[in-house]
């Protein structure tokens, strides 16, 4: 039994490494005083040597799957061992490992065996089980099976704190082309049904406290990078529009990892575009937190992120007239557009220009990234620059006393003519 | 140089804020009793800690910076560094002197390096509320150790309450030797006797663990490796955020 329950382990933790979602934050259940659990700013309880942090106990109900989608592990026709756990596996898992401070909740995705509702149906099972018997308070976050009925998916959004469904590819030509049972219009159907009740159930919470909280973490979506042939441009304009109409909390992109000998996609061995798949975060980052419109980034002329520099400081460079700015009396929202300046020095800048002009060694120390920034601000104490640099040579000049590891050995040489 | 000797405690450095403030001695260097080395040109006072000196200071120092405020000064005195802490007397001084609002003056030395502190200690925090990891004993105890670089067991203690409320456990700071216990409703403060170890696989067929721990621990080693995606190997960020001074801590990196 025990051997047996090592190798589902195995199996089905295997099949779920793909889902990159992780978060535990954003909901805000509270242990009720004698049971167990509670969520709050979420936490990585380790990390894998791929360096993807370990938060949540991340596994499918089964692997079996009746679908047949070209970029996953778990399809009908690839000849891999299959396994399932039964519902009081996965809730004693989860229970033990919680117990025992190794995660923060459960992560549960499955294969569709037998048709969506029967799926979904077992994965209610669990998260009723966990809050109901077991008294546990913390973070789950359930896949949403497409196809499963309205009501179950309600239902389930009364138990679970992040639900989420992938679109899977960026474009729906993408994904007909690799999926041809899926398509984005089902996507859109089930993040609408939570959407529509979280904020029917926001509503009513106005007027009657005691509403439960629903799906309280938001929902999420995935988008796989690299398998097909979307541009930069494509997948950020999607992952844009998908933030706006359904309100995600995050969109998460990753990286294809060749599994198949499929001649539609890259073949195996092919190494993972992880330079891409970072550019692409950060414009998320950029998108989400900085201000920053998608259309600033990639546009018609500018459908790929560059690969050499990260997207804010490419921005930058392109923008080169906009610059210097000075960090004694730029607005906020300005400042945060320096390329090596992050939200919290932002903050503190602000917040410290009260008291007098800043100099270098002061924003220095408040930690920004000098090392960037420097061609893009001006200090109190900032010498005068008599030959003004242009945007070629800045980069050159970043790129030389980079340390970051995509670029060893990679800018390219001055030209001397 | 006018040093001050204290106890080297919470109440202690916000009794030596209290003297220097009456006795109008701005520049003075603070010294804790363990560390104290008495130097030729300078002049020793010995600051004699007392609670209502302290409260006084506390509440001060609320009106100034407010609790949140308070809470990072608290944060960054756990931090234990010498240096540190003459930045927080300095820190002290400085909101004190001036009106309010100074205390975001990051372009202050003190001013910044209290929050720095505050931060550093905060990650600690939050990595120790990250890499304990219990092991279930026959008596149904949850027992930890963890060997912190800062003395984070005051501001974990209330997360784990929270969380886990319903079984009881021990988390241990080997480093400072002295442990957190919880027995199902309070926290107490405790030393044991004879001093934990970080458990090997040898200790588990000696010491009283649950029939059950075994195979969750390995279950959960497995766990590790299944969920590792190996063509995205990333040995230098995997480092980064595991260091490996707390492997021999965590279960998941044990031999």
């Amino acid at each position: 039994m025990e051997e047996r329950i090592q190798e589902k382990l195995k199996i089905l933790a295997d099949a779920a490494k793909y889902d990159v979602s992780c978060t535990s934050s954003g909901s805000n259940r509270k242990n009720d005083g004698k049971g167990i659990g509670d969520t709050g700013s979420g936490i990585c309880h380790t990390y894998t040597e791929d360096g993807r942090c370990v938060s949540l106990l991340k596994i499918l109900l089964t692997n079996y799957c009746i679908y047949d989608c070209a970029f996953c592990v778990s399809r009908s026709s690839n000849d891999i061992k299959r396994a399932a756990f039964t519902v009081e596996e996965v809730v004693s898992l989860t229970m033990n490992f919680y117990r025992r401070n190794y995660i923060e909740g459960l992560f549960l995705s499955s294969g569709i065996f037998r048709d969506a509702d029967y799926t979904m149906e077992r994965m209610l099972r669990i998260v009723k089980k966990l809050r109901l018997e077991e008294n546990f308070h913390g973070y789950i976050h359930l896949k949403t099976i497409p196809g499963a009925s309205e009501d179950m998916v309600t239902e389930a959004g009364l138990y679970a704190d992040r639900m989420s469904i992938n679109l899977e590819m960026p474009t729906e030509v993408g994904l007909k082309l690799l999926a041809p049972d899926k398509s984005h219009t089902e996507v859109k159907r089930e993040l609408g049904v939570i959407r529509a009740k979280t904020v029917q159930f926001d509503d009513e919470r106005k007027l009657i406290k005691s509403t439960p909280r629903f799906v309280p973490a938001g929902q999420s979506t995935q988008m796989v990078i690299g398998a097909t042939a979307e541009t930069d441009r494509d997948i950020m304009q999607t992952a844009d529009q998908y933030y706006k109409a359904f309100s995600l909390k995050r969109v998460y992109y990753s990286g294809y990892i060749p599994i198949s000998t499929d001649n539609r996609m890259p073949i195996i061995g092919t190494p993972p575009p992880l330079i891409r798949e970072n550019r692409l975060y950060q414009t998320d980052w950029l998108i989400r937190l900085y201000g920053f419109d998608v259309q600033e980034i990639l546009n018609e002329t500018h459908q790929h992120l560059d690969l050499d520099v990260d997207p804010k400081l490419s921005w930058a460079l392109r923008n080169f007239h906009l610059f210097p700015i000075d960090i004694n009396t730029a607005e906020y929202r300005l400042i945060l557009r320096v390329p090596g300046i992050g939200i919290r020095s932002a903050q503190k800048i602000v917040a410290a220009r009260r008291f007098g002009k800043l100099r270098i060694d002061q924003v220095k120390k408040i930690g920004i990234s000098y090392n960037k920034a420097q061609y893009f601000i001006r200090c109190v104490d900032t010498p005068f620059q008599l030959n003004e640099r242009d945007e070629q040579t800045v980069k050159q000049l970043i790129l030389r006393t980079s340390q970051s590891k995509y670029l060893k050995n990679q800018f390219q040489q001055l030209s001397l003519f | 140089m006018i040093v001050y000797v204290y106890d080297g405690g919470f109440q202690g450095l916000l009794t030596a804020i209290f003297e220097a403030f009456a006795r109008k001695q701005d520049v003075v260097k603070l010294t804790g009793e363990s560390r104290f080395e008495p130097g030729f040109f300078d002049t020793s006072v010995r600051v004699r800690t007392e609670s209502a000196k302290a409260e006084r200071v506390w509440l001060g120092l609320q009106k100034k910076i407010g609790v949140e405020g308070q809470q990072r000064f608290y944060k960054a005195f756990l931090s234990e560094q010498a240096e540190v802490l003459q930045h927080l007397f300095k820190y002290a001084q400085y909101v004190f002197r001036n009106p309010d609002g100074y205390a975001e003056n990051y372009g202050n030395d003190d001013v910044l390096a209290m929050a720095q502190a505050a931060q550093k200690v905060h990650r600690e925090k939050h990595r120790m509320e990250a890499f304990v990891r219990f092991k279930k004993h026959q008596n149904g105890l949850f027992m930890a150790t963890i060997y912190p670089d800062f003395n984070v067991l005051p501001l974990i203690c209330q997360h784990f309450k929270d969380r886990y409320a319903d079984q009881p456990w021990v988390i241990y700071d080997e480093r400072r030797d002295y442990g957190i216990y919880y027995n199902g409703s309070t926290i107490c403060e405790v030393v044991l006797a004879s001093k934990p170890r970080a458990l090997t696989e040898q200790d588990v067929m000696e010491t009283g663990l649950d029939s059950h721990e075994l195979l969750y621990t390995t279950l959960w080693k497995d766990y590790f490796q299944s969920t590792n995606i190996t063509e995205r190997k990333n040995k230098k960020l995997h480092l980064q955020h595991v260091p490996k001074r707390y492997w021999r801590y965590l279960t998941e990196k044990m031999a």
